[in-house]
């Protein structure tokens, strides 16, 4: 077993060998810029944009010429958003989302606040799941987008999605997911969840940082418009202009393939790893609580509760495993996590929180060293907090709210 | 098979194999998150700021911090063009740019346009030059910005900058510099020319594709719009993971460009020179294209009468050179070159201007082996040409 342990596969994941190895030729001696239509290397480049774009659509279930490359999944939410919004202003100047979505999804939409667009922030029950039925009752005629995030980068929590997907093409509105944490972890088939644009990063499924996609359906019945975020050279059928990222491009295409491969298996693998790390801490600690839903959560997604710690000493102290407090994507600021405090948690268990994320290679001698070692360090950290004595003391009547997030933990 | 000959440095140019060796570590090894607050996301965050150190270092940027790393050369010129017009809308809508600029520039003044901002497209003389005199007559109050590219794409011709900087700033009107051709390639230092805001791009001068690098002046940047959101990477100014490996491999480059520039550039001018020279004594009837003197040590524009240029480029495909006609990084084919247009450039001679551009693999061999195929090339497809 090699030290530290990384158990952070929901902020970046390492770049899988196969697809290292698939886009050496691309960042030595095939450097094309596939725009170059008058020689080899350009054409050789083009070659292998097509075939990674190929090996996404495969994975997700679309076309080709669906794909649009862009420079990862926050540029991705950030012209799906953007871009509708400033196409479809004239039909109307109303999106629909949820309180929990990443913050790309979150800052794009307070930008179209302030450019006059109307936002509606659906909220969350207890596990993070967003209500079909509210999604219903949220759409206006002046509705021309929603987006609900497929997998949640926090708790896991996966969202009804097809349901409301139903629910929005009835109403014939636009319908984007933020797919990240999902695409080659769980089914992810565009039509299975009636999505017309999806959000894909290509370095949360072992490709490589600084390459993304967004899907969007080509005919619905009619073209989807999208104004681009940059302009300059017209590339991706004008959707994205800049020379296009060829090792990049071709690492993710590669990541697609091998996730297309991998994902039941290795899904049903992570699961039982999950199950195995929940069961362990909860046997070794008490006051623990599982976040995010129970059943309907990403298979590598572990959010606990640890009540009178404090999850960022707890993640600085455990030098032999890098996991996360709160969302790493913000870690730097130390405000409380905001999808916990959608999902009804208080402010102690949200700084008591810690993130998990396994991967491809995270082996059941990694979960029970971590489970050892977390188990100790949270009890150590528990001697020294005048918090955590006091809760001893009332022992285990939390109220309200905390009650039913410590059933739900109990069976996993 | 002989050797195959890349000559299209302006479109792209291959990876340094010492940045590559520089990234790889944070490919295999160290791939943490930057943002992450464990070892491996503090590691990460050390070797990018190391990066950005290095970036400015080949800028002359005195704070690293003024530098906001992209997704390339036409985000940053983006960011540059539409994060200052946005946000200093109050103080006027008026922009200033030129006709002979890179389609990133161009497409994203034409789109202010369409959003109610008024561009101005100064005229260039016949080496692609912008007159300090016609900037200064085109300033009024409610200009906001000037946008010109320095190092031109398709000619090589660079800007008389410290004169137009110093126009521009007499009226008080920030200068955003396009140099993604020029850095790495000619020295510019940001604080001696007192650039305002300058974009660059990996790819042009041996660092990777999917990176590039805003530099804002200190002090501009609180008057500046984001376009991407959703993080608090790259102090607020620019959302989304870093891509890791990518800056530390434009970090190495900048670095060997910093120590080698000198060298590289005198090495580069006599190679092109050379090409240009022996290429004209061999060949009749050629024409350069673009300024002799202060213009990129790698280009150089060859208008061969009778010849389509892209007649030649294919041909020279066929022999293993890889050369382009006009602006090749545009995904915009067979539309007249604008830059030449701009340049006064009659339609016949700027469709049979070929454009050869060198870097750092480019050797004498290879010259040589271009200067032995080319003449032969121009012979055949003049004896082909229905052209008089």
């Amino acid at each position: 077993m090699k030290l530290p342990i990384y158990m952070d596969h929901q902020t970046t994941t390492p770049v899988d060998r196969e697809v290292l190895e698939a886009m050496m030729p691309y960042l030595t001696d095939q450097f094309g810029d596939p725009s170059s239509r008058s020689h080899a290397w350009g054409w050789a480049a083009e070659e292998a944009v097509d075939r990674a774009r190929e090996q996404i659509s495969a994975l997700i279930g679309a076309l080709p010429e669906e794909i649009f490359f862009t420079s990862g999944a926050t540029e991705s939410d950030n012209l799906a958003l953007k871009g509708i919004a400033h196409a479809y202003q004239e039909q109307g100047r109303h999106i629909v989302t949820q309180q929990t979505e990443h913050r790309a999804i979150l800052d794009s939409c307070r930008r179209l606040e302030q450019e006059g667009f109307a936002i509606t922030y659906l909220p969350v029950d207890r596990d993070g799941r967003v209500e079909p039925e509210a999604v219903q009752q949220a759409i206006t005629p002046q509705t021309i987008l929603v987006s609900i995030m497929h997998a949640n980068n926090e708790v896991g929590t996966i969202q009804p999605l097809a349901e409301i997907g139903q629910i929005v093409k009835a109403r014939g509105i636009l319908f984007h997911s933020d797919a990240v944490q999902t695409v080659g972890k769980i089914a992810c088939q565009v039509d299975d969840l009636q999505l017309d644009l999806m959000s894909i990063s290509a370095h949360k499924m072992y490709g490589p940082k600084g390459v993304g996609a967004l899907y969007v359906r080509k005919t619905r019945p009619r073209r989807i418009k999208c104004t681009p975020l940059f302009d300059g050279g017209g590339h991706e059928r004008g959707l994205r202009s800049g020379t296009l990222n060829v090792p990049g491009i071709v690492g993710l295409g590669k990541a697609c393939e091998v996730c297309t491969r991998l994902w039941r298996a290795e899904g049903e693998r992570l699961a039982q790893l999950r199950e195995r790390f929940v069961a362990g801490v909860m046997q070794g600690l008490n006051h623990t609580y599982l976040n995010g839903h129970p059943t309907q959560r990403l298979p590598n997604n572990i959010n606990l509760s640890f009540a009178g710690v404090d999850g960022e000493a707890l993640v600085m102290g455990l030098t032999e495993v890098a996991c996360a407090s709160g969302s790493a994507c913000t870690s730097t600021t130390l405000e409380p996590s905001y999808v916990l405090k959608a999902m009804g948690l208080d402010d102690a268990l949200i700084h008591a929180s810690i993130r998990f994320g396994l991967g491809r290679w995270t082996t059941q001698e990694d979960v029970d060293y971590t489970v050892q070692t977390v188990v100790r360090r949270v009890q150590r950290l528990r001697e020294m907090s005048p918090q955590y004595g006091l809760l001893a003391r009332r022992g285990d009547s939390r109220q309200g709210s905390m009650n039913t997030l410590a059933q739900q933990s109990q069976k996993p | 098979m002989m050797p195959r000959v890349y000559l299209d440095y302006n479109a792209t140019a291959p990876l340094l194999p010492e940045a590559l060796e520089a990234a790889v570590p944070y490919y295999t090894s160290n791939w943490g998150n930057a943002s992450s607050i464990h070892r491996q996301g503090r590691e990460a965050r050390v070797a990018v700021e190391e990066a950005r150190e290095q970036v400015a270092q080949l800028i002359g940027a005195a704070d690293a911090r003024d530098l906001v790393f992209t997704s390339g050369g036409t985000e940053a010129v983006n960011l540059a063009i539409q994060g200052y017009a946005f946000g200093n809308r109050s103080r006027g809508q008026h922009i200033i740019t030129t006709q002979a600029e890179h389609p990133a520039a161009l497409d994203t003044c034409r789109a202010l346009e369409q959003r109610g901002f008024d561009l101005t497209y100064l005229p260039v003389d016949g080496l692609g030059r912008l007159d300090p005199e016609v900037l200064a007559g085109s300033i009024r109050p409610q200009t906001i910005l000037l946008t010109l590219i320095h190092g031109n794409h398709e000619v090589g011709t660079l800007q008389p900058l410290a004169a137009l900087v110093e126009v521009a700033h007499v009226r008080g009107v920030p200068v955003h510099v396009d140099a993604v051709q020029a850095i790495g390639r000619v020295p510019l230092d940001v604080a001696a020319f007192g650039i305002d805001l300058l974009s660059l791009s990996g790819h042009k001068f041996g660092g990777p594709k999917g990176v590039g690098v805003l530099y804002i002046r200190a002090g501009l940047a609180a008057t500046m719009q984001a376009i991407v959101h959703g993080g608090h990477q790259e102090r607020q100014r620019r959302a989304g993971t870093e891509d890791v490996p990518s800056v530390i491999a434009l970090g190495k480059a900048c670095a060997l460009m910093s120590q080698r520039l000198g060298d590289e550039c005198h090495r580069l001018e006599v190679l092109r020179d050379h090409l240009e020279h022996v290429a004209c004594s061999r060949i009749p009837e050629v024409r350069r294209l673009g300024n002799s003197a202060d213009r990129l040590p790698n280009t150089a524009n060859l208008s061969f009468a009778g010849v389509k240029g892209e007649a030649l480029v294919f041909n020279l495909d066929l022999l293993g050179i890889a050369v382009s006609t006009g602006a090749s990084c545009s995904s915009r084919q067979g539309v007249p070159s604008q830059v030449l247009a701009a340049m006064g450039v009659p339609p016949e001679t700027s469709e049979g201007s070929v454009r050869f551009s060198l870097g750092w693999g480019t050797t004498d061999e290879q010259i040589e082996r271009v200067l032995d195929l080319l003449p032969p090339t121009i012979q055949r497809l003049r004896l082909l040409s229905p052209l008089p």
